[in-house]
């Protein structure tokens, strides 16, 4: 079993096999289940994923009425082909925001590693698809292999806001979904692991700081960014860019700093973006009263 | 390790918007419903922490209203388990506590009916993983993803050993096991995680021991 992702690097190129492969493995070990078995439940995943993504670009609102229809927006966008950064990176952008505008209606998603931050992994995996055109079953593999990396981060850090803030939440799936990107691209294990590590170094100290305490505002933007930070450190791993600090001390450090983060800003709603006067006027405005006070 | 499958990172399926306050919530009041056996009269929710402060934002509130009537993290109707609840003459009612809770996710459950009752804490730790931390009273660690027997006993020699002769008996493998009591000699609590399904004639064959006095069990 491994413990850290030096461990699942090493694994991986010592047997010359993907990342993926060394998750399915261990999940057979740990469940008893056959690969089979794993093999559907995650393609069900896969499934729901590419469900929300589509019902996200044909346009949903939330609830509270805050957020949607960011999606269709870009979408158009896109398809007008006068953007400036590039097709790929956007189309990932869009399906990130897609997904979580999709859970903000309270739709149904599948939480990678949460629901707040369920936007990054399908949102660059769909994008992805267009350019390197996998097959399902290499589709379901980054599902995998995004997932070990998260596995590695939950069991040495943490994934949620309320625990580490959204470097841990969004900030994990973003680095989660830039070493599926490279696996899917053909990139080594090695490679995986410097694009995680790139990009949740620049994730570091991202707080959680939920207007109104709803995962709408700053949660589905930071799903865009999210995406787009994965896109890019994937193109510098693959370049051959690698962190010079590894990744297990970048996830380390996360965890450091998760710990010293003030509650305030760690989903509470009591800090940060949710305490700007905008903020707290929204906050009012959906609930009929202010939540709490300033003081 | 806390996180032991994949599944734990990629899913659960569930219905937004927040895995730790929604899907973790639903999963919270579900184990409890579970636990109880039947679909309670009246339930109290206190929500402490992150629960507290947000659980209007992210639907906490209906998730585990959804779970005390027993759905699951992605069904549809957990959207409107209030409606539901009242529908069924449930009644409701949710405190929010000020005190400062050892994990920020924290929800204590009191639930019952004409002839019973049952409090329970748990936390949500992320990702939609739970662990229930306390059952009436008694301090326990439960994660709600594998099928588990809970004992009610007296705090004997052999009370242990009784229940995993049966279960050693029916060929049912522990793999997760947590004693706990609140006095000596007095009352005391076992939780057993296994590797199956138990069937209602194990559940019954533990029962009837005269060192047990309750026997819950959670089905996966």
């Amino acid at each position: 079993m491994f413990r850290n992702v030096a461990e699942l690097v090493q694994i991986a190129e010592s047997q010359n096999k993907k990342i993926s492969e060394i998750m399915i493995e261990q999940e057979m070990q740990v469940s008893g289940r056959t690969r089979e078995e794993i093999f559907n439940q995650m393609e069900k995943s896969l499934q729901v994923m590419e469900e929300a993504v589509e019902r996200g670009i044909r346009g949903v609102t939330s609830h509270s009425g805050l957020t949607g229809g960011d999606a269709v927006l870009l979408q158009k966008y896109i398809e007008k082909g006068n953007f400036l950064s590039g097709e790929t990176i956007l189309d990932a952008v869009s399906k990130a925001v897609a997904t979580n505008e999709v859970n903000a209606a309270m739709g149904t998603i599948c939480a990678t590693p949460t629901a707040g931050s369920a936007g990054v992994v399908p949102g660059t995996l769909f994008a992805v698809k267009n350019k390197l055109n996998p097959t399902r079953e290499e589709m379901v593999h980054f599902l995998f292999t995004s997932g070990a990396f998260g596995f590695v981060v939950a069991n040495n850090a943490f994934i949620s806001g309320a625990a580490g803030g959204c470097q841990a939440e969004v900030g994990s799936a973003a680095g989660m979904a830039a070493a599926a990107i490279v696996e899917m691209a053909g990139g080594s294990p090695s490679q995986c692991a410097h694009a995680m590590a790139i990009t949740l170094k620049n994730m570091l100290g991202l707080v959680c700081d939920p207007v109104a305490g709803l995962v709408e505002v700053p949660c589905i933007k930071r799903n865009a960014m999210g995406a787009a930070n994965a896109m890019v450190a994937a193109d510098m791993a693959l370049a051959g860019v690698t962190s010079r600090i590894p990744c297990d001390e970048v996830i380390d450090a996360m965890f450091k700093i998760g710990q010293r983060m003030p509650t305030a800003l760690k989903e509470t709603a009591e800090g940060g973006l949710a305490d700007t006067p905008t903020g707290r006027r929204l906050e009012a405005k959906i609930f009929g009263m202010p939540l709490k006070s300033d003081e | 390790m806390k996180y032991k499958s994949v599944f734990d990172i990629i899913g659960p399926v569930m219905i937004g918007p927040s895995s730790s306050h929604t899907a973790g919530a639903a999963r919270i009041g579900r184990v409890a419903r579970t636990i109880f056996g039947k679909e309670p009269k009246w339930v109290k929710i206190y929500f402490y922490g992150s629960f507290a402060k947000t659980y209007k934002g992210h639907g906490t509130d209906v998730a585990i209203v959804g779970g005390l009537l027993d759905f699951d993290t992605f069904d549809e109707r957990i959207i409107s388990a209030m409606e539901i609840a009242k529908e069924r003459e449930m009644l409701v009612e949710f405190i929010e506590s000020d005190e400062v809770p050892d994990h920020p996710n924290t929800a204590k459950i009191i639930i019952g009916d004409d002839t019973s009752e049952l409090e329970l804490v748990g936390i949500s730790i992320g990702g939609g993983k739970i662990e229930i931390t306390e059952l009436n009273g008694f301090e326990l660690k439960l994660s709600g993803h594998h099928p588990a027997i809970i004992v009610v006993h007296n705090d004997r020699f052999g009370a242990i050993a009784a229940v995993a002769n049966i279960l050693s008996k029916y060929e049912i493998n522990i793999g997760h096991m947590d004693v706990s009591r609140k006095e000596k000699g007095k009352m005391a609590l076992m939780t057993i995680e296994v590797d199956q399904n138990i069937g209602q004639d194990i559940i019954d064959e533990i029962q009837a021991l005269p060192i047990v006095t309750q026997v819950a069990r959670i089905v996966e």
